[in-house]
């Protein structure tokens, strides 16, 4: 850690899951059944956000989170701008950094990022006055899917308190396990990670979970099934033998979703191979909330959105006893205090790349 | 509840506006401490000058008195509006929302609503996210937005406890008008208090209360009193 990494102010952005703690995330759980709310009316939309500018920076493909936070900002009344990178100034070679600062130059609030290197967001925090929203960086964090999980999660079992959630699949390449890894065990829940060895990271002993490479003993014991996405992309590394053989072993078919028992829900963050790691038929059952999760997620976004950018600011002023900035201050020269499971978050001053030195 | 304090007072106020998000390693402050405190009391907490203690200093309606005054409100809103049909209370979080059940309950009274007949209609509305002066009140996830019935043709009766600047009402109507158009929105507090920043004026009052700027009306069932807030 350098001195000349500037300090990010964690308070200010959503980075990591890894910031939060268990009272920040329920009332940010909380506060998400009001923009539920908002959602069910004749005109879901707010004037909470009103003049505020949200921008969605996406330099790597995703149709719903995209679509799910510019919805979210216009419920709120914010206005949106897109940037798509394949049609913008990054295809004549601007960097990042160039490009955050041509944005902010023409006077934004928020900034909504996903990029395919690990700690992209958290270094855009450093170089721009705006909030900056992870909406996905390489194989680290995806912090509000993780949000959206837990609340879907958490409207169907009241609490996940003592409950045992199964994360299914390729957990290695997956930003969302990794966040979702770190809510479910901080609203206190169980987490077994199931996926053949080489889906799995090289080591998962710092992280708060139980590992199994057989998804047929846990059948009936779950309250969660979330699956990941078979990411087809990575089948050119052989790390499974076939599709059809991860289908046999780990895909939840018919008959292995008859075993789950009464009230267990099968989760799954899009998009989905049916036939691969969910059987088409499962994908459609009602205790399937995959398209309630897409559907929460926009309230969530909301909820996040309005915490940083609206009253939020306020609010928690209110609620802090100590001026987060100075907090910060006094805890070191740390940009972010980086917690001993994750080390995903760049020390340096330039974005690292995925890498695998994940714990 | 009398002894409540707060802190979060003095020290950076610039910088507390940079914090939004708990994070770890972050001191909590009085919110995190609210659990199980009446939802009045925990928004009043959280609105600048964020907390102090309220100090009652005359007691200006007991709970007599409270009831007396929503009989009269209650015949008074029967005059105008010809009965109940097609009435709709809307209680606004979160003082107003026990005065609107309460008010509910008397007209019922006062028409012989049996059980069997269906009664009037009441809602609740959180105003949070139309203030002009966003920030300046918190959103609380237990202050819930339900209003059952379309508002279309409907006459809806805002009802709150105190009516001070006005400015929660006009958010108030803007967040109406986005359920649907009713016919007629009136508005019925239990007391106002003057100090009007916007052209708005009720229709039927409990009580006219001249007050200073400074003070804090506190209405609850049992009457309502005037006093200050004393920084601890």
């Amino acid at each position: 850690m350098s001195a000349a990494v500037t300090r990010v102010d964690p308070t200010r952005h959503l980075l990591s899951i890894a910031d939060l703690d268990r009272d920040a995330i329920e009332e940010l759980l909380d506060l998400t059944d009001t923009f539920v709310e908002v959602g069910r009316r004749a005109i879901p939309k707010v004037p909470a956000l009103r003049g505020r500018t949200v921008v969605s920076l996406f330099y790597e493909d995703s149709t719903r989170t995209r679509l799910s936070f510019e919805t979210a900002a216009k419920r709120l009344s914010a206005d949106t701008m897109s940037f798509a990178v394949s049609s913008s100034s990054v295809n004549k070679g601007e960097s990042v950094r160039d490009t955050i600062e041509t944005i902010e130059a023409m006077g934004i609030d928020a900034v909504v990022v996903r990029h395919k290197s690990s700690g992209v967001p958290a270094q855009i925090a450093r170089w721009t006055n705006a909030v900056v929203v992870n909406a996905g960086d390489g194989w680290h964090q995806h912090p509000t899917q993780a949000l959206l999980d837990a609340y879907t999660a958490r409207s169907h079992l009241g609490s996940l308190d003592g409950r045992h959630i199964a994360i299914v699949g390729d957990v290695k390449h997956s930003r969302v396990a990794r966040s979702d890894i770190e809510i479910f065990t901080a609203l206190g829940a169980k987490v077994t990670l199931v996926a053949p060895p080489t889906l799995l990271p090289a080591h998962t002993s710092a992280w708060p979970v139980e590992v199994s490479h057989e998804l047929d003993p846990l059948l009936g014991s779950i309250d969660v099934c979330y699956l990941l996405r078979m990411q087809r992309e990575r089948m050119t590394e052989a790390l499974v033998p076939s599709l059809r053989e991860y289908t046999a072993c780990w895909g939840l078919t018919s008959a292995r979703a008859d075993r789950l028992r009464d009230g267990a829900l099968i989760m799954h963050p899009g998009p989905m191979n049916r036939g691969v790691e969910i059987a088409s038929e499962v994908a459609d059952r009602p205790n399937a909330v995959i398209t309630e999760q897409v559907a929460n997620g926009v309230a969530v976004r909301m909820a996040v959105l309005f915490l940083l950018l609206g009253p939020g600011r306020a609010q928690a002023a209110a609620l802090t006893d100590v001026p987060a900035v100075e907090a910060a201050a006094v805890e070191g020269p740390a940009a972010i205090e980086v917690p001993e499971t994750d080390t995903a978050t760049p020390t340096t001053a330039t974005p690292t790349t995925a890498t695998e030195d994940h714990p | 509840m009398a002894t409540v304090t707060a802190a979060a007072d003095g020290g950076c106020r610039a910088g507390c506006y940079a914090a939004s998000l708990y994070v770890k390693g972050v001191q909590r402050g009085p919110y995190g401490q609210t659990e199980g405190l009446p939802m009045a009391e925990r928004e009043r907490r959280m609105t600048r000058p964020y907390g102090g203690v309220f100090v009652a200093r005359a007691r200006v309606m007991d709970a007599d008195d409270i009831h007396r005054a929503l009989r009269r409100m209650a015949h008074e809103i029967l005059e105008r509006n010809h009965g109940l049909d097609e009435l709709v209370l809307i209680g606004l979080q979160t003082g107003g929302v026990q005065l609107a059940h309460a008010l509910a309950a008397t007209l019922e009274e006062i028409e012989e609503v049996t059980d069997d007949e269906p009664g009037v209609v009441v809602g609740t509305l959180d105003v949070a996210l139309y203030r002009d002066d966003i920030g300046i009140r918190p959103v609380l996830p237990e202050e819930v937005t339900d209003i059952p019935v379309d508002l279309d043709s409907r006459t809806v009766i805002l009802v709150d406890d105190v009516l001070f600047t006005g400015r929660t009402i006009r958010a108030a109507l803007d967040a109406v008008i986005d359920f649907g158009r009713p016919r007629v929105v009136q508005l019925a507090v239990m007391v106002d208090r003057g100090h009007r920043e916007l052209p708005i004026r009720p229709d039927f009052v409990g009580k006219n209360l001249p007050t200073r700027r400074d003070e804090l009306v506190d209405v609850t069932m049992n009457g309502v009193e005037l006093g200050e807030l004393q920084k601890s």
